[in-house]
C-alpha cells in the first residue's frame, strides 16, 4: 500500500496548479476567490481556456482530442480546479453525450458533433427529467413519432433542463414506442434547439441563480439521422453512463475547498473579540466535517487506485455521491451557522457582510441539489441495497 | 498511489482469516466470557509461533520487521471473529513502549518471551482524572538509590488481571499533563506495594486496577533515561489506537455481512424484512459507515508506516474519530435490525456491539480525537 503520488504525478499536480492559476483571466480569479456564482459566458470563457491547453476533456481518448492523461493525472487535474475555484464546466457535452457518442454514434454523429463538444462552439444540455418522470425515469412521455418522411415528430416537456437557456444542442429520452415495458420504447435522440416548437422557460434556482429551465417541444422536427443507437434502444445508451469513471463524482475536492471556508470563516469571525475558531466546541464541530470529509477522501483515494489500474469500480466508490454530495451540504450548512447574523445576507447587495462570506447563502440554498440531482440519494441508496446489500 | 495487497500481504490475509475461523471462531470467544483468564495462554503461544507477536516489531527489536499496514491486516480479521488474545494490549501497547525504550538487555529479557508467545504484558499509564489525556499522569516514582518507590494508581489496565509483567508510567518530576518527567517502569505483578484487582470489561474480556503503594523497583527496571517515556508512550497509545481501528474493520464488517444475512432471510408480513425500503436504506448507511471505517484505517496505518509524526498523529485521529461515529451506527443499527432478538445475550451481535464499545472507549473515545483534529497544525495548515 502506498498514499503517495509518483514523482511524475507530484509534477504534474504543479504544472496543473501554475497553469490554472497562470490562465485563470482576473475577472474569473476574483470570482473564484469568493466562489461566486459563475454566468455561463464565463463558463465557456474557462471552457476555451482548458481547450486551448488541450484539458478540457481529460477522459477523451487522444483520437477524439482527449490529452491522454492517466486516470490519475485526470484525476489530480480535476482536484486542482476543484480546489483552484475554477468555473464546473457544463458536463452535458464533456461528459455526457460526447462519451455516449464515442459508444454508440454513427461515424457520421461522431464527426459532426465531437470537435464542437470539445471547443465549445456548441453548447448542450440533457432532456431526461419530465414533470411525472423524475426518478421513475422510464415513465417518460415525451413522443417521437415518424413522418414517414425521414423525419420525428417530437411533442412533450422536459424539466429541470440545466443550461437549457444557453445551450444549442439537447439530447433527449423520448418515447418512440408505448406498447411494451416502460424501459424498451425509449430513445435517444439529438435535437438542435433552434429548430421551430422548441421553447424554452428559464428557472430560477432558490440559489437566486439562473441554472435551469422547462423545455417544451411542440410539432419538433428532427432528423432520424439525430437518433443515437438503435430504435427504441436509448434506455440502454443512457445506462452506459452509470459505469463511467467515478473518481470525481463524491466532489471531495469542491468540499476540501469549502471546509477551508469554513475554516476561515471561524477565524476570521469573532463573538465577544474572539475568534469563533479559538472555542473548543465550534472547533470540534468543524474538526468533525473533517473527519467525515477526510475519509470519504481517503474512500475516493481508493476508487481512484482501482481505476488507475483499469478495474472496474469497488464497492467503496458507490458511497462516493451519497456521502459526498451531504458533506457538501454540511460544510455550507456549517458555514452559515458560523455566520451568525450574517447568515441572513443575500448576494444581490454587495459589501453588506466581508467577502469571504458574500456568496454562502446562495450556495447554501443552491447545493441542497446536490442529494437530488444525477440521481436522488434515496435511488443511490435502492441501488446500492439490491446491488451490494442483495436485499430486495 | 495503491492499496492493493502485496502477495505476502495476500497470503497472511487468508492465513489470519483461516486461523480466526478454524482455531477461534466467535463461539469460542463467547465461551471465554466466563473463564477468569478470558483467554488462553496456548493460542497465546501459537499466536507467536506463527510470527504475529513479532510482526511489527523491527528486527533489532527481535520482530519479523513487518509494517502496521501487515498487522492492521492481522488484526482485522482476528477482530471479525472477535479472537479475545490481548494483542492489542500487549504488543501494540506494551510491547510498543517497551520496544521503544528498553536496552539490549531488557529487550531480551521482556519483549523476546512476549513475542515468542510466552509471557504477555500490560500497561499501567491511565489515571481516573486523566481521562485520555496520556501525560495526564500523578502517580510517583522517587529514586531511592538504587531503587525506585512508586505510589498511585491507575485504571482500565488492559489485560493487567493476568499480565506476566506491568509496564508502569509514573511522573518522576513535572506536574499532571507535563509532557516531561514520565518515565516507564517494568513490575513484576507480584511485586510488594503492587495491588492487581482484576476487572470485568462491557465485552467480556478482562483488565485491571493497579494501586501502586509504595511498590520499590529496581533501577534495573526502569525502561529508558528518566523522565524521558512521554513520547514513547505517545506513539504507542496512537499505535493502539491505529489498532483498534484495523479491529473495528473487521467488526463493522462482520456485523454488516451478519445483519444483510438477517434482512435477506427473516420474514415478516408475508414477506422478506429485506424488502422493507426503511431497512434497506438504513443497511445502506450502515455500509456506508463500514467503507468508510476501513478508508480511514488505511490511512492511519500508511500514515504510521511512513512515519511522519504530525501526520501520523492527524491520520491516527481522523481514523479513530471515524470509529467512534460510524462504528457506533453500525452497531447500534445491527441491533435495531435484529428487533428483539438482538438484545439477548444469546445472539452473536450483541458480542460485536460490546467490542465495538470497547474498542471506542479506549485509546481515546471520538471526543478525543475530534479534540486532537482540531488542535493539529494541520487543521489551519494552508489557510
Ligand atoms: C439543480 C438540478 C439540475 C438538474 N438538471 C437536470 C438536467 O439538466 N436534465 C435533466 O434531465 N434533469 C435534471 N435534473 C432533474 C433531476 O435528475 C431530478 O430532479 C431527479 O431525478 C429527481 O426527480 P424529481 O425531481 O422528479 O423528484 P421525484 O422523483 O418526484 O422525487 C421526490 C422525492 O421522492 C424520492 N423518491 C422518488 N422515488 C423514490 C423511491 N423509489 N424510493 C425512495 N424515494 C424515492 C426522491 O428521492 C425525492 O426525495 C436536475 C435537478 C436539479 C435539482
Amino acid at each position: 500500500m502506498d498514499m503517495s503520488f509518483s514523482p511524475e504525478d507530484a509534477a504534474f499536480r504543479r504544472d496543473a496548479r501554475e497553469f490554472i492559476a497562470r490562465a485563470m483571466p482576473p475577472h474569473l480569479a476574483s470570482k473564484a476567490a469568493v466562489d461566486g456564482h459563475f454566468e455561463m459566458s464565463e463558463i465557456m470563457e474557462w471552457h476555451r481556456v482548458l481547450f486551448t491547453k488541450g484539458w478540457v476533456a481529460p477522459a477523451w481518448p487522444v483520437e477524439h482530442g482527449g490529452p491522454g492523461l492517466t486516470a490519475t493525472q485526470r484525476f489530480i487535474l480535476g482536484e486542482e480546479l476543484a480546489l483552484a475555484g475554477a468555473p464546473g464546466l457544463s458536463p452535458f457535452g464533456l461528459s455526457m453525450v460526447g462519451p455516449l457518442l464515442m459508444q454508440f454514434g454513427t461515424e457520421a454523429q461522431k464527426r459532426r458533433f465531437l470537435p464542437r463538444i470539445l471547443s465549445g462552439d456548441e453548447v448542450w444540455c440533457q432532456g431526461y427529467s419530465e414533470p411525472n418522470a423524475g426518478s421513475d425515469l422510464a415513465s417518460l412521455r415525451t413522443r417521437a413519432e415518424d413522418d414517414g418522411r425521414g423525419n420525428f415528430v417530437v411533442n412533450g416537456q422536459k424539466t429541470w433542463t440545466t443550461y437549457g437557456q444557453y445551450a444549442d444542442w439537447i439530447f433527449c429520452l423520448v418515447r418512440t414506442d408505448a406498447s411494451g415495458k416502460k424501459q424498451q420504447g425509449i430513445s435517444f435522440l439529438l435535437v438542435d434547439m433552434k429548430t421551430p416548437g422548441v421553447v424554452v422557460k428559464p428557472m430560477l434556482t432558490i440559489g437566486g441563480t439562473p441554472a435551469f429551465a422547462e423545455t417544451f417541444f411542440e410539432n419538433v422536427v428532427v432528423p432520424k439521422e439525430n437518433l443515437v443507437g438503435p430504435l427504441h434502444g436509448g434506455w440502454t445508451v443512457a445506462k452506459a453512463l452509470l459505469g463511467h469513471e467515478r473518481t470525481m463524482i463524491g466532489g471531495v475536492g469542491a468540499s476540501l475547498r469549502a471546509l477551508a471556508r469554513v475554516k476561515r470563516i471561524a477565524r476570521a469571525t469573532t463573538r465577544g473579540g474572539a475568534p469563533l475558531l479559538d472555542d473548543p466546541e465550534i472547533a470540534a464541530k468543524i474538526a468533525r466535517l473533517e473527519v467525515r470529509l477526510r475519509s470519504l477522501e481517503m474512500a475516493n483515494y481508493r476508487t481512484l487506485a482501482t481505476a488507475a489500474l483499469g478495474h472496474a469500480p469497488g464497492p467503496e466508490s458507490s458511497i462516493l455521491k451519497i456521502r459526498g454530495s451531504e458533506i457538501q451540504q454540511d460544510c455550507f450548512e456549517l458555514a452559515m451557522e458560523l455566520m451568525g447574523h450574517d447568515a441572513l445576507s443575500w448576494h444581490e447587495t454587495e459589501g453588506a457582510v466581508p467577502p469571504l462570506e458574500a456568496w454562502v447563502p446562495s450556495t447554501y440554498c443552491y447545493n441542497r441539489a446536490t442529494t437530488i440531482y444525477g440521481g436522488s440519494n434515496e435511488i443511490q441508496k435502492n441501488i446500492i441495497a439490491k446491488l451490494i446489500l442483495g436485499l430486495s | 498511489m495503491h492499496f492493493e495487497l502485496s502477495a505476502d500481504q495476500k497470503l497472511l490475509k487468508e492465513t489470519a482469516a483461516s486461523f480466526a475461523k478454524r482455531q477461534s471462531p466467535l463461539t469460542r470467544a463467547r465461551e471465554l466470557r466466563v473463564d477468569p483468564r478470558g483467554y488462553s495462554r496456548e493460542l497465546w503461544a501459537t499466536l507467536g509461533e506463527l510470527g504475529w507477536l513479532g510482526l511489527a516489531f523491527s528486527e533489532a527489536h527481535g520482530g519479523l520487521g513487518g509494517s502496521f499496514v501487515d498487522l492492521s491486516i492481522v488484526l482485522e480479521e482476528l477482530g471479525a471473529t472477535l479472537v479475545p488474545e490481548p494483542l492489542v494490549p500487549s504488543v501494540v501497547l506494551a510491547g510498543g513502549v517497551v520496544a521503544q525504550l528498553a536496552s539490549r538487555a531488557q529487550l531480551e529479557q521482556h519483549l523476546a518471551p512476549m513475542i515468542a508467545g510466552q509471557r504477555t504484558l500490560a500497561l499501567a499509564h491511565a489515571e481516573r482524572d486523566g481521562r485520555y489525556d496520556p501525560c495526564w499522569i500523578t502517580a510517583r516514582a522517587e529514586r531511592r538509590g538504587d531503587s525506585y518507590r512508586l505510589d498511585g494508581e491507575k485504571v482500565f489496565v488492559l489485560g493487567g488481571h493476568d499480565a506476566d509483567a506491568l509496564i508502569v508510567v509514573a511522573r518522576t518530576s513535572g506536574a499532571a499533563g507535563d509532557r516531561d518527567g514520565l518515565t516507564a517502569f517494568v513490575a513484576p505483578p507480584d511485586t510488594p506495594g503492587v495491588q492487581v484487582s482484576p476487572i470485568a470489561t462491557l465485552d467480556g474480556r478482562r483488565a485491571a486496577h493497579v494501586k501502586l503503594d509504595g511498590a520499590e523497583l529496581p533501577v534495573s527496571s526502569r525502561l529508558g533515561d528518566e523522565g524521558a517515556a512521554g513520547p514513547a508512550l505517545m506513539l504507542a497509545l496512537d499505535r493502539a489506537a491505529a489498532a483498534a481501528c484495523a479491529e473495528g474493520v473487521g467488526v463493522t464488517r462482520a456485523v454488516l455481512e451478519m445483519t444483510a444475512e438477517y434482512l435477506r432471510t427473516r420474514e415478516q408480513f408475508g414477506v422478506k424484512i429485506g424488502s422493507f425500503q426503511a431497512l434497506q436504506h438504513r443497511a445502506v448507511d450502515m455500509f456506508i459507515e463500514t467503507e468508510l471505517v476501513k478508508s480511514a484505517s488505511i490511512r492511519a496505518a500508511i500514515a504510521l508506516d511512513a512515519g511522519e509524526p504530525t501526520e501520523a498523529a492527524w491520520a491516527v485521529s481522523l481514523a479513530k474519530a471515524q470509529l467512534g461515529v460510524g462504528g457506533k451506527y453500525v452497531v447500534q443499527q445491527a441491533i435495531q435490525l435484529h428487533g428483539g432478538v438482538g438484545i439477548t445475550d444469546e445472539h452473536d451481535v450483541g458480542l460485536y456491539f460490546k467490542r465495538m464499545h470497547a474498542l471506542m472507549s479506549s485509546f481515546g473515545d471520538e471526543a478525543h480525537h475530534v479534540a486532537r483534529v482540531a488542535r493539529s497544525p494541520l487543521f489551519t495548515a494552508g489557510l
